[in-house]
C-alpha cells in the first residue's frame, strides 16, 4: 500500500536535514507502529507524506498504491485515501465542525467521481459515529476544534477519519493527552475501521495504545532513519528499557 | 479663521456649481444653514487629519468621474424577503419600480414631498443630527448633502413594522452624480429594519439621520456593491435614547472609493449601539474607508464596532474608529475591533483606533490587526481533501464571520454570506 524508499527531507528555510533515508513498506490490512525519541523525525515524516509546505524532498520516493505521492497536492493525497491524524489538531475559528466535515467528505467523493452525500444522509452518519466516540452534538456545532480539550481534539480526529474512510491512516501521537477511557474509545474507533484493504501507521511513545491496537510491525526511528524493525515485542522492550540499548546496538 | 488656500479653492469651485433646491421655508432654512456650515468648514482635502488615508478630491470635484456599469448575472438581493421596495435609479425615485409606500407600523414619504410641506415633523430631524455630529470633527461632505439633497425617504415608525423597508439604489448611468438624504424616526418602543442595496450611482452622496427613541430598535443592513469604478461617501448620524437598540451592518464589494462614516450618540441609559462592516476588495484601485465615532453620554450603555476587511491585489482598507466616553457615562462597555486579511503583500490596511474616556468606571477595549491566511489551518483543511481554493475561501469567510454575526436576522445574514462566497469564487 504505502512504499517509502530512501526518503530524505530537509527544511525549506534552513539547511537542516530531518529525514535521512527512510525506508518503510506497509502492506494492505496491516498495522505498523513507529516509536522513537523526541525530535527523531516522526511528525516530519507524517507531514511530508500528507503534503505540508516547508519541506524539500532531496532524495527517495513515496508511493501509495504505486502512485507518486510527493507530486500531489495535499487534497489529492487525501482523495486517494491518505489520512493524517495530527499530533496537534488545528483550531479554526469561524468554520463550523459540521460544515468542515461535510465539505471534506463531499470534496473527496467528488474528486473520486462519486455522488455527494445529501445533507440528511451525512447528518445521520455523523451523529452515529460521533456517538460511538462520545462526541456530543454541541461539539459538532462548534467551530473546528475551538474550545475542545486535548482529548476531545484527538477524538475529533478519529471522527474525521471514520467519516472519510481513508485506506492509509497515519496517526501521530493520537494517544497523547488521552485519559484511560478516551484511549479505549479511540482504540475502539480505530479497530472498528480495521479491514483487509486499510492500513495504519501509528506513531506513539507508549506501549499502552498498542495494547489496544495490536501492531503487526514496530519500527524504531532515530535521527531521521528507521533503525530497527520487529514484532510487537519491540514496543515492550522500549517501554521497559527506553531507547538507549536499541540505539547503542545499531550504532 | 481663513481656510487654507487649497481648501478654499476646492470649496469655492464646488459651491459655485451648487444651486440650492427650493422647498418650504423650514427646509430652505435648513439647507441654507448647511451651506453656511460647508462654507465655514471648507470641503476636505488630503491635508486634513481626518482624510489622511483617503483622498477626497474625486468626491469634492465639481464633476463626478465616470463609472462603468459592470455586468454581473447575480439577481437582486433579498428578492425573497417580504419587504417594501423603494427604488431610486441614479438617485432619482422610480415610482413604477417601487411598491406602494405603505406598511403597518410605518409611514413612508418622499423627501421631495416632505420638503414641499409647510409643516412637518421632519423639521426637527433634517440636518439636525448632522449639525450635532459636526463636533468635535468636521464633516463638511455631510453638510453639503443636507444643503443639496432633493430626494430620499422620510420614515416614521410608530410600532413594530410589519416588514422591512428596502431602499434599492440602481445605477444605470455611467456618469450619474446622486445625492440622497433619508430620515428615520423610530418612536418609543417601535422597531424597524431598513435594508439598503445596490451600486447607486457613479458618485453617490448618501446621508441617513436616525432617531431611536426610548426602548425602540433600529436594524440596518446594507450591501454596497458591484460596480468597480463607483464612488460613495455615506454618513449615518444616529441619536440613541434610553434602552434603545441600534444595529447597523454594511457589506461592501468593489468600489474605487467608499467612505462610510457612522456617527452615533448614545444619550439615554441602558442603550446599545452596534456598528459592523465587512468588505472585500480586489485591485490596487480599490479603496474602502470606515470612519466611526461613537459618543457615550449616558450610564450603563454598550457599544460594539466590528470591522473586517479582505484585501487582495493591492487593495487598500482604512479604519478610523473612536469611542468617546463623556464625563458621567459610567458603566460604559465599549468594544472595538478592526481587522484585515491581506491576501498578498501589496494590499494594505491603515487603522487608527482611538479611545477618549472621561469616566472612571468603564470597560473599553479596542484592537486592530492585519494578517494573512493561517497556513496551518489551510493545510489542515486541505489534508482532509478540501481543495485549496475552497479552503482559502472557507477561511476568508470565517474571518468575516464575526462581522456578519452582528446581523440579527439569520436569513439576511445567510444571504449576504452566500453573496460573499460567490464574490470570493469569482475573485480567486
Ligand atoms: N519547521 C521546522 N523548523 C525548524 N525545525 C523543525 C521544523 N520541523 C521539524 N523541525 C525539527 O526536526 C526535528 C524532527 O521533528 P519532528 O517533529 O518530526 O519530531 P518527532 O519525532 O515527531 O518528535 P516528538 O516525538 O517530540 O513529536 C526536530 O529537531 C525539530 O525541531
Ligand atoms: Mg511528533
Amino acid at each position: 500500500m504505502l512504499e517509502i524508499k530512501g526518503l530524505e527531507v530537509k527544511l525549506e528555510e534552513e539547511d537542516k536535514q530531518i529525514l535521512k533515508g527512510v525506508d518503510l513498506s506497509i502492506a494492505p490490512g496491516t498495522v505498523h507502529a513507529i516509536m522513537g525519541p523526541n525530535g527523531s523525525g516522526k511528525s516530519t515524516l507524517s507531514y511530508v507524506l500528507s503534503g505540508k509546505d516547508g519541506y524539500d524532498v532531496i532524495g527517495g520516493e513515496a508511493t501509495l498504491d504505486g502512485e507518486d505521492l510527493l507530486e500531489l497536492e495535499p487534497e489529492e493525497r487525501a482523495a486517494m485515501g491518505l489520512f493524517l491524524a495530527f499530533q496537534y489538531p488545528v483550531e479554526i475559528p469561524g468554520v463550523g465542525n459540521m460544515t468542515f466535515l461535510r465539505t471534506a467528505v463531499n470534496a473527496q467523493r467528488k474528486a473520486r467521481g462519486e455522488d455527494e452525500l445529501s445533507a440528511g444522509d451525512f447528518l445521520k452518519v455523523v451523529r452515529e459515529k460521533a456517538k460511538s466516540l462520545k462526541i456530543d452534538a454541541d461539539m459538532l456545532k462548534r467551530p473546528v476544534n475551538m474550545g475542545f480539550s486535548g482529548g476531545e481534539k484527538k477524538r475529533n480526529e478519529i471522527l474525521q477519519m471514520a467519516m472519510l474512510e481513508p485506506k492509509m491512516c497515519v496517526l501521530d501521537e493520537t494517544d497523547s493527552g488521552l485519559d484511560v477511557d478516551a484511549m479505549k474509545l479511540v482504540a475502539d474507533g480505530v479497530n472498528a475501521l480495521r479491514s483487509e484493504g486499510r492500513s495504519f501507521l501509528v506513531i506513539t511513545h507508549y506501549q499502552r495504545l498498542l495494547d489496544h491496537i495490536k501492531p503487526d510491525i514496530v519500527h524504531i526511528m532515530a535521527d531521521g532513519r528507521i533503525v530497527k524493525s520487529g514484532g510487537p515485542e519491540l514496543a515492550l522492550e522500549v517501554e521497559n528499557n527506553g531507547y538507549a540499548d536499541i540505539l547503542s546496538e545499531v550504532a | 479663521m481663513a481656510l487654507a488656500k487649497l481648501k478654499q479653492d476646492v470649496t469655492d469651485a464646488r459651491l459655485a456649481a451648487v444651486s440650492l433646491p427650493e422647498g418650504a421655508a423650514w427646509i430652505n432654512a435648513a439647507r441654507n444653514d448647511a451651506l453656511t456650515r460647508v462654507a465655514a468648514m471648507g470641503l476636505p482635502t488630503r491635508r486634513d487629519e481626518y482624510w489622511k488615508y483617503t483622498d477626497p478630491s474625486s468626491i469634492t470635484a465639481v464633476d463626478a468621474p465616470q463609472a462603468a456599469i459592470l455586468d454581473n448575472d447575480e439577481g437582486p438581493l433579498f428578492a425573497d424577503v417580504d419587504r417594501v421596495k423603494i427604488v431610486f435609479v441614479d438617485g432619482v425615485f422610480d415610482e413604477d419600480a417601487s411598491d406602494d409606500l405603505t406598511a403597518e407600523g410605518v409611514t413612508i414619504e418622499r423627501l421631495a414631498d416632505v420638503a414641499a410641506s409647510d409643516i412637518h415633523w421632519a423639521k426637527d430631524l433634517y440636518g439636525v443630527l448632522e449639525a450635532r455630529g459636526q463636533k468635535p470633527v468636521a464633516r463638511p461632505l455631510a453638510a453639503l448633502n443636507t444643503a443639496t439633497a432633493t430626494d430620499g425617504v422620510v420614515i416614521r415608525v410608530t410600532a413594530k413594522a410589519e416588514k422591512p423597508i428596502n431602499l434599492i439604489y440602481l445605477h444605470n448611468d455611467a456618469s450619474s452624480d446622486a445625492v440622497l438624504h433619508n430620515l428615520v424616526k423610530v418612536e418609543a418602543g417601535a422597531e424597524v429594519t431598513l435594508l439598503e442595496t445596490g451600486p447607486a450611482a457613479s458618485r453617490f452622496s448618501k446621508l441617513l439621520e436616525v432617531d431611536v427613541a426610548e426602548g425602540a430598535a433600529f436594524h440596518h443592513v446594507r450591501a454596497q456593491g458591484r460596480d468597480h469604478e463607483r464612488r460613495a461617501v455615506t454618513h449615518c448620524f444616529a441619536r440613541i435614547e434610553k434602552e434603545a437598540t441600534f444595529k447597523s451592518f454594511t457589506l461592501t464589494f468593489n468600489g474605487v472609493l467608499t467612505r462610510n462614516e457612522c456617527v452615533l450618540e448614545i444619550i439615554g441609559d441602558d442603550a446599545s449601539a452596534h456598528v459592523a462592516g465587512a468588505c472585500v476588495g480586489d485591485g490596487k484601485d480599490f479603496h474602502h474607508d470606515d470612519t466611526v465615532f461613537i459618543t457615550h453620554d449616558a450610564v450603563n450603555c454598550e457599544s460594539r464596532q466590528v470591522f473586517k476587511k479582505v484585501l487582495r491585489n493591492g487593495a487598500t482598507g482604512v479604519f478610523q474608529g473612536k469611542i468617546l466616553v463623556k464625563e458621567g457615562a459610567q458603566k460604559t462597555d465599549g468594544y472595538q475591533i478592526s481587522q484585515s486579511l491581506l491576501l498578498d503583500d501589496d494590499s494594505q490596511f491603515l487603522a487608527k483606533p482611538e479611545l477618549e474616556i472621561y469616566a472612571d468606571d468603564v470597560a473599553c477595549s479596542h484592537g486592530s490587526t492585519s494578517g494573512a491566511i493561517d497556513e496551518d489551518a489551510l493545510f489542515y483543511l486541505r489534508s482532509r481533501g478540501v481543495p485549496e481554493k475552497i479552503a482559502r475561501n472557507m477561511l476568508t469567510l470565517s474571518f468575516l464571520a464575526e462581522a456578519l454575526e452582528e446581523i440579527a436576522d439569520e436569513g439576511l445574514a445567510e444571504e449576504l454570506r452566500d453573496r460573499l462566497e460567490s464574490w470570493l469564487n469569482r475573485h480567486s
